[in-house]
């Protein structure tokens, strides 16, 4: 035992040697530039770099907390602190023990809101901290390369189960003094000997809670510190240096990340509960100001929360064998897999249609939990009655807004809870039907934003109310307003003796031709279709009927046509935040022609369809229709040369649904916020989500 | 003439159509060439007009033409070269395969040496034709006209050989045309690996022949078919080669540009290659050229020799372009109302374009595979001058209309 907490402490030591040459030269620089400490943050990370054999072992327990979130880690390593005045070791950490004066500085920067100065804070909880942390997760002693504060936020319910465990284990030694403890933990450490990386890990988790909710945090580790201070004399001052540098370098990674990381603070706030709850706080002058704290805390989640949850998960993966069973199990409609899949596009659900008609239909009395309307929309989307993203959105809203009215809150829950979940069942029948639209997806974010910030004091009808007119006023601002908005830019671009592209059939498209044609603009119009829906068909129908001239052709004609053209425009599906568009299948090669040909293109999208999803190729995303519709041609019988092989092994029927347009093909996006260049999306993507969250 | 799909299958009828013109003509002791040419030209100006966009037809009169005016120039050629050196001529006798040989390869030098503006000499030209340049302007000046020579050999038994070596490599062109497939397909393998992934739209049968010879090898590949709307040939194709057991996937055309990112080649057909190096091919296949580009894939065409066609392209997307049916597109029962809309003031509102035919041009294309082997675009024109004379590139030269000499200018201005 003794030898094993003497390894440790060399590890340490040595660490602490490296560590100390590795940030020295940054303290003594003037800290203010951010860059200068990511940097530093990168080396940190970067100078213990995990033994590969370790990893492997320490791959089970690993397994789960993998999960880091983009945004949270952006935020860590990004961030400037008030002003860190002097985290690092000094230059003779000898000479610096445990109440050196660093450590009362340190906390000099009030943490924001925390009516507790920090110099309040005895010294001793450094290494009784340090030694509750190492008592409490060995399991952060992991080689984790991201930042610690994503390990924090992702982490923190493992972290609790081995608070737990460790509790577990401090309880039935607690007859022995507390250097067994430490022991225990040592081996702990020991066995996984990365200490390096355990430094920056541990040093997140434990000093969270001393910046956030310090008092808190102060109680539970006053509350060790008695039984640390027993232990003090029992470890050797290398140990003892080795602990209060290791707390040191993590303070002042903690501290860096401090402020502005909001899932961070939550984290933090989680786990000063959790500490509370382990550690009932022995009666302290601060407790009131600990609870304020903590209620402050509390108050501020939901939206941070939800700040979180904002981020899109990794999508479903249909290659991915186990998640696919998990998914059937739970699905409502049983669906056969079309049995000749292109093999690029594994990842992508493919059903064979016509046994998920009929499944849908028979069970429509045994789906008692979908509402009617929803059903109803549904099966229009299989059967392509409704497509077009705009028209997709608008029924699935008024779907819901019908299931809203008929829902009635069952007793002993609660509305927000019940109704998202209730929305959620819905949903994954809508998209057994056919995959949601991003903009569908937008969409669901908002209404589920807006349940989960409905006032808990408003009575169920007035809620259903609220959330209605909410779904109203989505379609009315967001979609409606939104085409006029862009009807009225678009028309500026169209002059007399134009002679404008379009291609398949995109709503907004089509309301700015007739727009300008209402005005008395002299232009003519190209559609050009595509195989297999031929919407142009029924826009060609639409334009002719208003007198307007038209001329049509199919999308492989596209090179003759386009020396006539002066203009093209297009609708989206969605546009990315790379700039990407993300349309109707072909899209890409009209752009790409008319971009050949010297053709400005033009892209109308409201706003409510961009993403903040990147997308560099059409393969890692996309819907894949009917493979039936390829081999039969509608209204040509004559082409029958696929009728008799379709069931061939070596034949496979690709319908792609959407492509992604690369952004260097796009002249300007016109949307309900101006006219942008594709650069511009993510501004927007970003301001409007920020006020799409905020209504 | 419309009945008959497919250049090859034109090619192949017009070179036969052409040999019994000659074996029916009967040529007069005078100038028996100038006659042939005179025939063959005017059953050509007939057979282009039947359709302008099939070149094919254009090329096979032109390489008809072509193989009159050096078969007579190969047997002046050599009655000079017995004249002078007997022995050769014995020689020649002897040996058919090695007559063959000498005399298209001399016919070729003095041709070239006649023309002397087309084809700069080359080496070989230069030696092997040095003591007899002095003859050649003296036979040859006279534009075509042979007469001169024609007295000084003998008539009759010169009269029959001319007619049977003509026939004899027009037979072999005919020839050429139906075996192109297998020589474009022999070079396969060299050019497909394993795990390759190959794109293709529409139908052609050197596409499928070339595949299927790569498959022979043991490569296995996968191929995507763009099914090539809207004569949907792609089926066709895609039919056969899933017959042949190749792994195949048939897309729509406007998913051309979202498969192109994971594709190795792309291999296609062609209507006809232009002198500049651009490809005359069924529609679509700019696009596809051009996605192509952006994803620097090779764009591959195969073209038998019989493709190649000697003029320059001018607006060829136009010019040279086939307006077909609205009613592949559009069901006129459907769009019944639309098409009279604007019947009452006088221009419909309502047009519907459907070409047949896009042009490539030269910079989209990598490679051209020939029956001859590989080339770059930039070497076409020289590829070609093998095959034509230069007094044949305009075959409808005596008519004049407006057109024609819009055509010529444009030849002309290329030059």
């Amino acid at each position: 035992m003794q030898r094993n907490g003497s390894v440790l402490s060399e590890l340490f030591s040595a660490s602490q040697l490296y560590h100390c040459n590795k940030t020295s030269p940054n303290l003594l620089s003037s800290l203010s530039d951010n860059r200068i400490r990511s940097a530093h943050f990168n080396n940190e990370t970067l100078i213990f770099p995990p033994p590969p054999s370790l990893s492997n072992i320490m791959d089970p327990r690993r397994a789960p907390r993998t999960v880091s979130d983009p945004k949270v880690r952006k935020v860590g390593f990004f961030t400037d602190p008030p002003d860190r005045s002097l985290p690092g070791p000094p230059d003779h950490p000898i000479s610096s023990f445990p109440t050196s004066p660093p450590s009362t500085v340190d906390n000099s920067p009030p943490s924001a809101g925390n009516s507790l100065s920090p110099v309040m804070i005895p010294p001793p909880r450094h290494s009784s901290s340090i030694l509750s942390r190492l008592r409490r997760d060995p399991a952060e002693f992991f080689p984790l390369p991201a930042s610690p504060t994503a390990s924090t936020s992702t982490s923190f319910s493992d972290d609790v189960a081995w608070t737990m465990k460790g509790r577990g284990v401090a309880a039935a030694s607690s007859s022995l003094p507390g250097g067994l403890l430490f022991d225990i933990a040592a081996i702990k450490s020991a066995a996984s000997s990365v200490p390096a990386s355990g430094l920056t890990t541990v040093s997140a988790v434990n000093n969270l809670p001393i910046e956030k909710g310090g008092g808190v945090a102060v109680e539970m580790q006053d509350d060790q510190s008695s039984r640390s201070k027993s232990l003090k004399e029992k470890t050797t001052k290398a140990e003892r240096r080795a602990l209060q540098e290791a707390q040191r370098a993590a303070k002042a990674t903690a501290k860096a990340e401090d402020g502005k990381t909001p899932a961070a603070a939550s984290g933090a706030a989680a786990s000063v509960k959790s500490g509370k709850s382990l550690k009932p706080p022995p009666s302290q002058k601060n407790d009131s100001a600990a609870l304020a704290a903590l209620e402050k805390k509390a108050g501020d989640r939901p939206p941070e929360k939800d700040r979180k949850k904002e981020f899109p998960q990794p999508r479903m993966q249909f290659d991915d064998k186990s998640r696919v069973e998990k998914a059937k199990r739970r699905a409502v409609v049983k669906q056969t897999e079309a049995r000749n899949r292109v093999e690029l596009f594994r990842h992508l659900p493919q059903y064979e249609r016509g046994t998920q008609r009929t499944e849908l239909q028979s069970k429509f009395f045994e789906l008692d939990p979908v509402h009617p309307a929803v059903y109803k929309v549904g099966l229009q989307y299989l059967y392509g009655d409704i497509c077009g993203s705009n028209a997709r959105c608008i029924a699935m809203l008024q779907a819901f807004q019908e299931a809203i009215k008929d829902y009635s809150t069952p007793s002993e829950k609660t509305l927000a809870r019940d109704l998202t979940a209730k929305i959620g069942s819905y949903l994954s029948f809508l998209i057994e039907c056919r995959p949601l639209s991003i903009s569908m997806g937008n969409a669901i974010r908002f209404l589920k934003n807006r349940i989960a910030k409905l006032p808990l004091t408003l009575s169920e009808l007035e809620a259903k109310a609220t959330l209605r007119s909410d779904i109203d006023r989505f379609i009315n601002e967001k979609i409606i307003l939104a085409d006029k908005v862009i009807v009225k830019h678009a028309v500026t671009k169209i002059s007399d003796g134009d002679v404008l592209l379009t291609y398949g059939s995109p709503s907004a498209v089509e309301m700015v031709l007739l727009h300008a044609h209402e005005l008395g603009k002299q232009f003519r119009v190209v559609v050009v279709d595509s195989r297999p829906k031929l919407e142009g068909q029924l826009l060609l129908h639409r334009l002719v009927g208003k007198g307007i001239n038209c001329t049509y052709t199919h999308v492989n004609a596209i090179s003759y046509i386009m020396h006539e053209v002066t203009r093209v425009f297009l609708g989206a599906s969605s546009v990315l935040s790379n700039g990407t568009v993300y349309s109707k299948v072909g899209t890409a090669c009209v752009a790409m022609v008319a971009h050949a040909f010297r053709v400005p293109v033009l892209v109308c999208c409201e706003a409510y369809k961009f993403h903040e999803r990147v997308q560099l190729d059409s393969l890692c995303s996309n819907e894949l229709g009917d493979p039936d519709v390829i081999s039969k041609i509608h209204g040509r019988e004559d082409i029958n040369f696929l009728d008799g092989s379709t069931n061939s092994e070596n034949l496979q029927l690709l319908n792609l649904i959407y492509d992604a347009t690369p952004s260097d093909y796009i002249s300007m996006i016109i949307t309900d916020y101006g006219m942008v260049p594709p650069t511009s999306v993510p501004v927007i993507v970003r301001d409007y989500r920020r006020e799409h969250l905020w209504i | 003439m419309h009945k008959i799909e497919g250049s090859q299958a034109t090619a192949r009828q017009a070179a036969e159509l052409l040999r019994s013109v000659i074996s029916q003509q009967r040529v007069p002791y005078t100038n028996q060439a100038g006659a042939l040419i005179d025939a063959v030209r005017a059953v050509g100006e007939q057979l282009i007009a039947a359709n302008p966009v099939e070149l094919a037809v254009g090329n096979i009169v032109r390489r008809v033409l072509h193989i009159i005016r050096e078969e007579n120039l190969s047997l002046a050629t050599a009655a000079i070269a017995g004249l002078n050196l007997s022995a050769a001529s014995d020689g020649d006798d002897d040996d058919d395969g090695e007559r063959d040989e000498h005399t298209v390869l001399s016919a070729a030098a003095v041709a070239a040496a006649a023309r002397s503006t087309l084809r700069p000499p080359s080496l070989q030209t230069l030696l092997e034709d040095m003591p007899e340049s002095a003859t050649i302007p003296h036979t040859t000046s006279s534009g075509g006209d042979s007469e001169g020579k024609s007295k000084s050999a003998d008539k009759s038994s010169r009269t029959r050989r001319l007619k049977h070596d003509i026939i004899e490599a027009v037979n072999e062109l005919i020839q050429d045309i139906t075996t192109c497939h297998e020589q474009i397909a022999e070079q396969a393998i060299e050019h497909i690996h394993q795990n390759e992934v190959i794109l293709t739209l529409g139908s052609s049968k050197t596409v499928l022949e070339f595949l299927y010879a790569a498959k022979e090898k043991r490569r296995s590949f996968r191929v995507f078919v763009a099914e090539g709307a809207p004569r949907y040939q792609g089926h066709l194709l895609a039919k056969e080669l899933v017959a042949r057991g190749l792994q195949t996937t048939l897309i729509t055309d406007s998913a051309v540009f979202a498969i192109i990112s994971r594709v190795n080649m792309v291999i296609v057909g062609a209507h006809a290659v232009m002198a500049n190096g651009g490809v005359i091919a069924p529609v679509g296949l700019n696009m596809v050229a051009l996605a192509a580009q952006k994803h620097a894939v090779p764009f591959v065409v195969l073209a038998g020799s019989h493709k190649l066609c000697p003029l320059y392209p001018h607006n060829p997307e136009v010019l040279l372009n086939e307006l077909r049916s609205p009613s592949e597109l559009l069901d006129f029962g459907e769009f019944s109302d639309c098409l009279d809309f604007g019947s009452g003031t006088g221009s419909p509102l309502l047009h519907v374009v459907n070409p047949a035919f896009d042009y490539v041009p030269p910079k989209l294309v990598s490679l051209f595979i020939t029956d001859t082997g590989g080339h770059n675009p930039s070497y076409m024109y020289r590829l070609i001058a093998d095959y034509y004379s230069a007094d044949d590139l305009v075959v409808r030269g005596r008519i004049a209309s407006g057109k024609l000499s819009s055509d010529r200018f444009c030849l002309l201005y290329s030059r």
